[in-house]
């Protein structure tokens, strides 16, 4: 059938400078370039383009230049392009659409609608240079009370501790499972969380068992619906294990890695044949309510000697804070909550983009009903979906997390350019495929240093901004919401998120 | 060695089961539990990197999530089973001389379960199965809805003794793989879309053939040779695609 779709991308070769070394061809997965021998000439294929900018960047001439097409179409607010196209391709295929990456609709970004406070004049400012910043976290049920004894100036904690993490910046990598992501990009994760402190998270697609004795110290295990390449060697080599119950980019719906990407390698991983359907149902077939969540709960706790603490990852959907109380009393020692921008490997665009709420939102109530019902110091949040920047951690601490997990950030620090192709398993950036050849693209040694930089520059950012409050530890930031403020933002927001109007 | 006998009464959970990690770590191989009455998550707490093996007798009720993760060991339950028997176990072996509730064996990935009565709701849900892994479960009884539920590899085998007819609807509902066997016949309509009834090849019996005597000997009470088993016909359960979200995509 004809399609009737234009190209989203307009390919510019610029012939004087094109020397028809066919690097191009080789760098896209998705067969947009092709030699002409007769011509000795490049021929590039709009239609195939996908945008991600892999030739541009590496042709070494820089005769490409690939820009997004501008719209076909007579101008009409209600039947945008996007609606159009994607309704043609339904009506050729009879499909539904799938997408990568997060929500990408214009909902309101409310970070930049949040500024910071400083000092000036009445409490100095403190130079992060100068005087020790404390962004060291600990992730984990704290207790009720803490009994201690001192004795001779020796202090001994009397109570009995809870398991926790500790992290040297409040910053984790976001689940994202090898299958879904490379082996190259995966172990990338799993080199910079250990370098600089902190933990990424597996995801549903389990552990490799030789990267477990070296980075499961770093590793945080997924146990999600599918229960893929869980056995109690996996939940044991981890320092935490989460139960994801959803994702924000996904909120309700399963998943699944069709069988074209279950290499041999990621089938050994998953404990599943090679070549099939690896299925995640929408819920957890035991989980139908708080009672069985917490019978979880306590079954990892069980199969992990009370070693490990627990997280609960949920969609921010509404009514969802109700759901994070029922999630402490269950036993969760964590709960990580997942706005509406989350990324994702592959989702239905319908529900990507329509269901969730945004997280500036959700982090706060979540905050504040556990804070109200006197059950905050039992769990530790972790905030996920649409962590840009610096300011964005500073924001979400300061409305009430304790921490972040950032996905997409990470995953653009290794190359990723957002074209949204990633269920394709095509990426010519060698993240989000299982194709050997484009998988080996990904040098770990380099990713890796470049998600440690990224870390290493949004912690001096934050003792920067901390400073600047005049406040010397993440601990005196959480929920401290008298250092934001609004801005263009209406009551009921301001409400939810329990700050003041700029100016006031 | 001897068993080591451990009365469960008034223990909490997570104290029968710290009593059973430290007894296999103290090197028990067998340990008789008595007056076990809802206790939780018996032998899930038993893996060590050296992969120990303990044998476990139980007396009384176990709670639910028995064997849970279970990581190569042996348990008997000589009464009924509650709820998430076998849930996500690995490997070994749990038999019940008695009747186990829903769930049983959901996400199971090895290892074999014997239930010498009935089964609740969603039996085999989500198995799986991974080179020389193949969870089996024979069941004596019948099931309730859903059997082999999502089922992605393994076999069970379902005998219906004592003459009760297959009640159960919904049958392999989203099944992918695996196989089921039962005796005797079922309806068209108790079967999800899913799935292909078809008569057993020489294959299936061999297999069928196989847990048979293996069931059997584990419950010598029935007092029932093989023969008395298999003189009746089985149907054998089996996905229609082992692909069946494939065409779902535009």
């Amino acid at each position: 059938m004809k399609s009737f779709v234009f190209p989203e991308f307009h390919i510019i070769r610029d012939e004087a400078k094109c020397g028809q070394c066919r690097g191009c061809e080789r760098q896209c997965a998705f067969g947009t370039h092709t030699y002409d021998p007769v011509q000795d000439r490049l021929i590039s294929d709009d239609y195939k383009c996908a945008g991600c900018q892999r030739c541009v960047v590496f042709c070494p001439k820089n005769a490409i230049e690939v820009r997004p097409t501008p719209s076909p179409y007579r101008a009409n607010a209600s039947w945008s392009r996007e609606k159009m196209e994607d309704l043609k391709k339904q009506a050729e295929t009879g499909g539904v659409i799938l997408t990568g990456c997060g929500n990408d609709k214009p909902f309101r970004i409310y970070w930049d609608h949040i500024v910071l406070n400083a000092s000036q004049v009445t409490n100095p400012s403190i130079d992060p240079l100068r005087e020790p910043m404390e962004l060291r976290t600990f992730l984990g049920a704290k207790p009720d009370i803490m009994e201690v004894k001192t004795d001779n100036g020796d202090v001994e904690i009397r109570t009995k501790l809870s398991p926790n993490l500790v992290i040297e910046t409040p910053i984790l990598f976001s689940a994202m499972s090898y299958g879904a992501i490379s082996y190259n990009a995966f172990r990338s994760l799993a080199t910079a969380a250990c370098r600089s402190g902190t933990y990424f998270n597996t995801g549903e697609g389990g552990l490799p068992k030789e990267m477990r004795e070296k980075f499961g110290k770093c590793a945080i295990v997924q146990v999600a619906s599918g229960r893929f390449g869980i056995d109690a060697e996996y939940l044991n080599c981890a320092s935490a294990v989460e139960i994801k119950v959803g994702q924000g980019a996904k909120p309700g719906i399963g998943g699944h890695l069709p069988g074209e990407k279950v290499s041999a390698e990621v089938a050994s991983t998953r404990m599943i044949p090679a070549g099939t359907d690896a299925i995640s149902p929408a819920p957890h077939h035991d989980i139908y309510s708080i009672e069985d969540l917490s019978m979880l709960i306590y079954a990892l706790k069980e199969a992990t000697n009370y070693e490990k603490p627990i997280s609960v990852k949920i969609a921010a959907v509404h009514n969802f804070a109700a759901i994070g109380s029922g999630i402490v009393r269950a036993g969760a020692d964590i709960i990580a909550i997942d706005g509406l921008r989350g990324g994702t490997g592959a989702a239905p665009k319908a529900i990507r983009d329509n269901v969730g709420i945004p997280i500036e939102l959700a982090i706060s109530s979540l905050d504040r009903r556990l804070r109200n019902e006197g059950i905050r110091n039992r769990c530790s949040i972790i905030a996920a979906g649409g962590i840009r920047c610096s300011a964005d951690i500073v924001k979400a601490i300061a409305l009430g997390a304790d921490a972040v997990y950032i996905g997409t950030s990470a995953l653009i620090a290794m190359g990723c350019n957002l074209c949204q192709k990633c269920n394709t398993g095509k990426c010519n950036w060698g993240i989000c495929t299982q194709d050997p050849r484009l998988a080996g693209r990904l040098n770990v040694d380099i990713a890796s240093q470049r998600l440690s930089n990224l870390l290493q520059a949004w912690s001096h950012e934050i003792s920067e901004m901390m400073g600047g409050m005049g406040i010397n530890a993440l601990e005196s930031l959480r929920g401290n919401r008298d250092h934001l403020r609004g801005v263009g933002l209406y009551e009921w927001e301001l409400e939810v998120m329990g700050i003041k109007g700029a100016g006031e | 060695m001897d068993a080591v006998e451990v009365d469960a009464t008034n223990l909490a959970t997570r104290e029968l089961n710290d009593r059973l990690r430290d007894l296999m770590l103290s090197g028990v191989e067998k340990v008789v539990l008595r007056n076990v009455c809802g206790q939780r998550y018996i032998g899930t707490r038993l893996y060590t990197p050296e992969h120990r093996r303990m044998d476990i007798e139980i007396y009384g009720t176990p709670g639910n999530d028995l064997a849970a993760f279970l990581f190569g060991h042996n348990i008997r339950v000589h009464a009924n089973a509650q709820d998430g028997v076998g849930n996500t176990m690995d490997h070994g072996e749990v038999v019940v001389e008695g009747r186990a509730g829903d769930v049983l064996g959901f996400s199971m990935r090895g290892g074999q379960i014997y239930v010498r009565d009935g089964v609740g709701y969603r039996t085999a849900l989500h198995m799986k199965e991974y080179e020389d892994k193949k969870p089996v479960v024979v069941i004596g009884g019948t099931s309730q809805d859903f059997l082999g539920e999502y089922m992605a590899g393994g076999i069970v085998i379902v005998l219906g003794l004592g003459g009760k007819p297959h009640k159960g609807n919904f049958l392999g509902t989203g099944m992918h793989g695996g196989v089921i066997y039962l005796r005797g016949t079922v309806d068209k309509t108790q079967v999800g879309s899913q799935v292909e009834v078809s008569p057993l090849n020489d294959a299936d019996r061999a297999i069928v053939d196989h847990y048979v005597s293996e069931f059997i000997l584990r419950f010598p009470e029935l007092g029932l040779t093989k023969e008395d088993i298999l003189k009746e016909e089985f149907i054998r359960l089996s996905p229609k695609s082992k692909r069946p979200y494939v065409k779902l995509y535009a």
